[in-house]
């Protein structure tokens, strides 16, 4: 490290008296939000449940196995995004972009997945209108796909700034945050899976 | 400083010592005497909620009193002398706030065993003899039905004293909450649920209620009236109520009749035996009411022409349309409604 | 006079203008001062409303103003009042106060800051831009489904409620996230969380209750906009839907909010009285793990709110229960403030009597706070004046009390000058004495049975007098405030200037210049304990010695980087301002707004990824 470095580590002005990073600390009080943004709309579905008065019922119109492989697609991102860490930490910045990549593409197939499937309902009768039911699974895994929307952009931006050659090992702390929100949404929509599709 | 301060103490502990005399004195005093009073029950309801309020409230006067007298007293001891040395740096005393911890969790405990017996007590399942009266409050006005009865009316509930009577609350539209204040305490009345006050009304007198949820442009005109008859008045009333309306006496009223028949009036009003409307209230036997407009104007001549002319003007966002009645007309349906009673 | 020692290249120079300095600040100190003159602005315009309500309640049958009138002004009143005045008139002394009294130069994320002022702003204004729209809120301060639903609130008043509420939602949020990482990672070395003083304290309380409860209204409130944008039907009755759920989510954050509102004023409280009466505070930690206490168990009590809508015997049994047990740790702090004058040599200056103030009038709105904990007494109380004066009782002379308190305090140290202390006197008895007059009689109003939120009544079930009583002492209260304005306008003019350390204080805001410089501590401090400060000047009773700080080294302050100006919180609030009024216009103007709000979010991330020379910044 030059000198300049040396001494710019030292009065880093991110690194707390705990040892984390700011941004880091403060990803996780956002999530710590998070959680309760997601729990108040889990609770909302599941106070509805089964009290809709008209249209099609979950029973009826969700498609599990479509719907297991999102989740299996979706699992499998935050593999891809630990890899992409683990090889930005190695300095391999050509695996560590390829696999940035994928994590976006395959958080991308699983909102297409969820494109998809929404368009099959209203196709079947469900919309936002219809029914209790539409209202709280729209709304509940609406947010949940807008969420990994956002995350698919964050992570082609760094991507992007990778292939700009503006991403190194020094940016371990970005990427790692970015991972952070990225392993959440998975977290959260195993939730959903469970609560939502699987559980009758 | 040195001079204004023992004279804002001495201010402060004035106001202090009057508060403390008009609280004490407010036992006595004849300024809870009030319509809408809730200190002064007239009802099994209203007289458990007035003990536990009467109980919680000696606990909390107490306290009152002694914080703020140490409080004030503190002020007046420890204020700074000239020349004082730098008080002790005392940082605590574990003993002492164990002490105060301990005391005001008895004082919630006394406060709060009455509280839970009291809870169950006044939601229990009315006895079957209980009088039933579904209410529905809809804005900005109440409808009062007695299913066993066969009785449909509005703003005006009548109950006999000495009976339990078990109010069924309903909202088509939004929350209202169903109050009257003498004779117990409030229950909200919520679309899509049904909830419930059970009382026992203990003396026959007019107790006023009010809609006590915000619920739009009129929500401080959803007022009603509670009136607690005599079993043999009550039984004089039901009858009366059950009885088809009376012919209109008089001409006035005769054409007020046709012209309440022939006009909009219908498609919202019932009249037995005339129209069936279920949006507005049943008029059936308006004319044996002492208020309309939801307990907000007496029922007069002149009060009701005004009504049927403009009802906006006399509460802002009414649902009732202005049916263009003026002149002749709004008098004789105002002689037709007084004549049903 | 400020000296940025380092600037980025490409950021703004020092040949700015008095305005574009104070738009582009990233300054702590600056976002503090401008969240305190906007929230006592919106305190002004709130409080006239008030006004204009008294005026129509003074007589029964009145006409002063319409129905519509009066039903969107205690609306916006409540409104206001709760999250452009309290709210922000805290968050000016947490981004004030924090960063001095922790040791620190700055917050954890600097632009950040900024960014939640103009939010905040940007929510402010689009509420009020509903009066020139004459589409005012009107549903009540905590809009009620299904009142609310297009159904019966045709237009656009709810609207501007709800996008008002989510703008000022998110800037509350993020500067909770700021303070949290701020609190815990920046202070001096040696502040331990034990060490850190009660305003620190309350304020990191505030900021986890902040973070953790916002995202139920912000769900609540998406649940209401998709109501009435798109017909869903969360709370529609015909489709199933339940207008509880509404309540549920409101509370789930109200009831935190409550705590909000008020732990800062005790944080303050805490602070002014040990400095006033020359002793610690009384039972410290005592009073912390009571905060913390508060805090956590204020998330398991929001049904109290609800005992009136027939929930069932069960649940208004541990809902009461739950109240009744906050009480407890509520209850402990009071005693502890009294403990910490008894024995003391108490100085009676403005701060001190408002504090006093604060401890007299939050016991009162306390006490009646325990009777509401009663679900029967509460049947009785609820909805009706009785609550109104409680909660004027704990938020005016509990918060705004302790604001006050506050603002006396710490205002040599912002300004450099001390408020006029006989005109800081004579605002406290005005206040005090208009306080009561206003809302002690509300008491006797709602016991003998007069609702909340009726534009009028009538004249013969005996209100008559004593709301003509309480309107009068609104009018009182107004006054007092002019003699505020009188006391600021005086002292900015020719005021006497402060020292660092007027009152002789414990804290390590005390041993800066007033006001600070830029970088607020030229040499970081290390601490030793609590009112580490006071030890320092005068040690401790266990032999400690008095401590002088080593004298700031001109080399020490030109090694001192603070983060330069930037542009892009304005321009991103400005972005996301018009991207949520679009829902008001167009969803053109949502997308355009939205694809503005994207590029400013992009240029902030970037601003300081990949810095040239010279360093890399700042949050």
């Amino acid at each position: 490290m030059s000198a300049q470095a040396a001494e710019h580590a030292v009065h880093d002005p991110n690194l707390g008296i705990t040892g984390l990073d700011h941004r880091k600390m403060g990803m996780w009080a956002f999530l710590g939000s998070e959680c309760m943004f997601f729990g108040s709309l889990i609770g909302t579905y599941m106070s509805y449940k089964g009290k809709s008065l008209t249209g099609p019922t979950p029973h009826e119109i969700f498609n599990i196995p479509l719907t297991s492989v999102s989740a299996f697609v979706l699992l499998m991102s935050s593999v891809w995004m630990v890899l992409a860490l683990n090889y930005l930490r190695l300095n391999n910045m050509r695996w560590a972009k390829f696999w940035i990549l994928m994590t976006a593409l395959f958080g991308a197939w699983f909102v297409g997945n969820q494109v998809y499937e929404f368009a099959e309902f209203v196709h079947e009768g469900l919309t936002l209108q219809t029914s209790l039911f539409g209202s709280t699974f729209f709304v509940l895994t609406g947010f949940h796909g807008a969420h990994v929307t956002g995350g698919v952009i964050w992570l082609l931006s760094l991507w992007a700034l990778a292939l700009m050659g503006k991403l190194g090992p020094e940016d371990y702390l970005k990427v790692e945050i970015a991972g952070l929100y990225w392993h959440f949404v998975d977290i959260v929509w195993i939730a959903i899976f469970t609560l939502v599709y699987l559980i009758p | 400083m040195s001079t204004a301060r023992p004279s804002a103490l001495a201010a402060r502990t004035a106001t202090l010592v009057l508060a403390v005399a008009i609280l004490a004195a407010g036992c006595g005093w004849s300024g809870w005497d009030r319509p809408m009073t809730t200190v002064l029950p007239k009802s099994d309801f209203g007289h458990r909620i007035n003990d536990l309020f009467l109980l919680i409230s000696w606990w909390t006067l107490g306290i009152f009193i002694a914080v703020e007298a140490v409080l004030l007293y503190a002020c007046w001891r420890f204020r700074e002398r000239p020349g004082a040395a730098t008080p002790k740096q005392v940082h605590g005393h574990t003993a002492l706030e164990i002490s105060w911890t301990v005391a005001f969790a008895v004082v919630l405990l006394i406060i709060g065993i009455p509280t839970i017996r009291i809870i169950f007590k006044t939601q229990e399942a009315p006895a079957a003899t209980a009088l039933r009266v579904d209410v529905a409050g809809r804005q900005w006005w109440w409808e009062f039905k007695y299913p066993e009865l066969n009785i449909t009316t509005a703003n005006e509930v009548h109950i006999p004293a000495g009976q339990t009577v078990a109010f069924h609350l309903n909202a088509p539209d939004v929350i209202h909450s169903f109050w009257i204040p003498q004779l117990g305490g409030k229950r909200d009345v919520i679309p899509g649920r049904v909830n419930r006050i059970i009382l026992t009304p203990d003396t026959p007198g007019e107790y006023p209620g009010q809609c006590a949820e915000y619920c739009g442009m009129s929500h401080a005109n959803m007022r009603f009236r509670a009136i607690v008859h005599t079993k043999e008045d009550f039984e004089k009333w039901v009858a009366a109520q059950q009885a088809p309306p009376a012919e209109p006496a008089g001409e006035l009223a005769q054409k007020g009749k046709e012209l309440f028949a022939q006009s909009a009036c219908v498609g919202c009003h019932t009249i037995r035996g005339v129209s069936g409307g279920v949006l507005g209230p049943d008029l059936t036997h308006f004319g044996s009411r002492k208020t309309f407009a939801a307990g907000t104007h007496r029922v007069t001549p002149e009060n009701l022409v005004k009504w049927i002319e403009n009802p906006d003007h006399m509460k802002p966002g009414v649902l009732m349309p202005n049916l263009g009645m003026k002149g002749e007309q709004s008098r004789a349906l105002a002689a037709y409604l007084l004549s049903l009673k | 006079m400020a000296t940025h020692a380092a600037f980025m290249p490409g950021a703004v120079t020092e040949k700015q203008s008095v305005l574009v300095s104070w738009l582009t600040t990233v300054d702590h100190k600056r976002i503090g001062i401008l969240y305190g003159t906007s929230a006592f602005t919106f305190f002004l315009i709130g409080g006239i409303e008030a006004l204009i309500m008294r005026l129509q309640l003074a007589v029964p049958d009145n006409t002063v103003v319409s129905a519509q009138l009066f039903n969107e002004l205690f609306t916006m009143h409540g409104t206001t009042m709760v999250f452009l005045a309290i709210m922000p008139m805290s968050a000016a002394f947490f981004n004030y106060m924090i960063p001095l009294m922790i040791g620190a130069r700055d917050v954890a994320f600097p632009r950040l800051n900024a960014l939640s002022y103009w939010i905040f702003l940007a929510g402010g204004l689009l509420l009020h831009a509903s009066f020139v729209f004459g589409s005012v809120p009107d549903g009540g301060w905590f809009g009620y489904a299904n009142l609310t639903t297009k159904q019966f609130s045709p237009g656009h008043s709810i609207d501007f409620w709800i996008l008002g509420l989510q703008i000022l939602g998110i800037s509350s949020m993020l500067a909770g996230f700021n303070f949290i990482v701020t609190i815990i990672n920046m202070r001096a070395p040696g502040m331990t969380l034990m060490r850190m003083p009660l305003f620190i304290w309350m304020s990191f309380v505030v900021q986890f209750l902040v973070v953790l409860a916002f995202p139920a209204i912000t769900v609540g409130l998406i649940l209401l906009m998709f109501d009435r944008f798109f017909g869903t039907l969360f709370y529609a009755p015909a489709a199933g839907g339940d207008p509880l759920l509404w309540q549920h989510l409101f509370w789930i954050f109200g009831h935190p909010e409550v705590y909000i509102l008020i732990l800062p004023a005790m944080g303050i409280v805490s602070e002014v009285l040990p400095t006033f009466a020359r002793k610690p505070l009384f039972g410290a930690p005592v009073v912390i793990y009571s905060g913390i206490m508060i805090g956590f168990f204020g998330f398991g009590v929001w049904s109290h709110h609800m005992f009136s809508v027939g929930m069932g015997p069960v649940a208004d049994s541990a809902f009461s229960i739950a109240t009744m047990l906050i009480a407890v740790p509520t209850g402990v702090k009071i005693l502890n403030w009294i403990a910490t004058l008894w024995g003391g040599s108490i100085r009676f200056t403005s701060a001190l009597y408002f504090a006093l103030g604060f401890i007299a009038m939050f016991t009162m709105g306390g006490l009646s706070g325990v009777m509401h904990a009663s679900p029967p007494v509460d049947l009785q109380q609820t909805d009706t004046y009785f609550v109104v004066a409680h909660f004027h009782y704990v938020l005016f002379g509990g918060s705004i009390f302790g604001l006050a308190a506050g603002a006396y305090y710490w205002w040599p140290k912002i300004t450099g000058r001390v408020l006029d202390e006989r005109l800081g006197k004579l605002h406290f008895w005005l206040m005090l004495i208009g306080f009561n007059v206003t809302f002690f009689p509300q008491h006797y109003l709602g016991l003998i049975g007069m609702p909340r939120r009726i534009y009028t009544y009538a004249p013969d079930l005996g209100w008559n007098f004593w709301n003509l009583v309480s309107s009068i002492g609104a009018f009182t209260i107004a006054l007092s405030f002019l003699v505020f304005i009188v006391n600021v306008v005086k002292t900015m003019r020719a005021g006497a200037p402060a020292g660092p350390d007027p009152w002789d204080g414990r804290t390590l805001e005390w041993s800066i210049p007033s006001p600070p410089p830029v970088y607020n501590f030229a040499v970081v401090p290390a601490v030793q304990d609590r009112d580490d400060f006071w030890l320092q000047k005068y040690g401790d009773e266990h032999g400690g010695k008095p401590r002088k700080a080593p004298a700031p080294r001109p080399e020490d302050i030109a090694a001192i980087h603070m983060p330069p100006p930037s542009y892009w919180p304005i321009l991103l609030a400005g972005g996301l301002l018009f991207m949520l009024a679009g829902a008001l216009v167009s969803i053109y103007q949502v997308i355009l707004g939205g694809l503005l709000t994207l590029f400013c979010m992009y240029r902030f991330a970037l601003e300081y990824h990949r810095p040239r020379a010279g360093g890399g910044h700042h949050g």
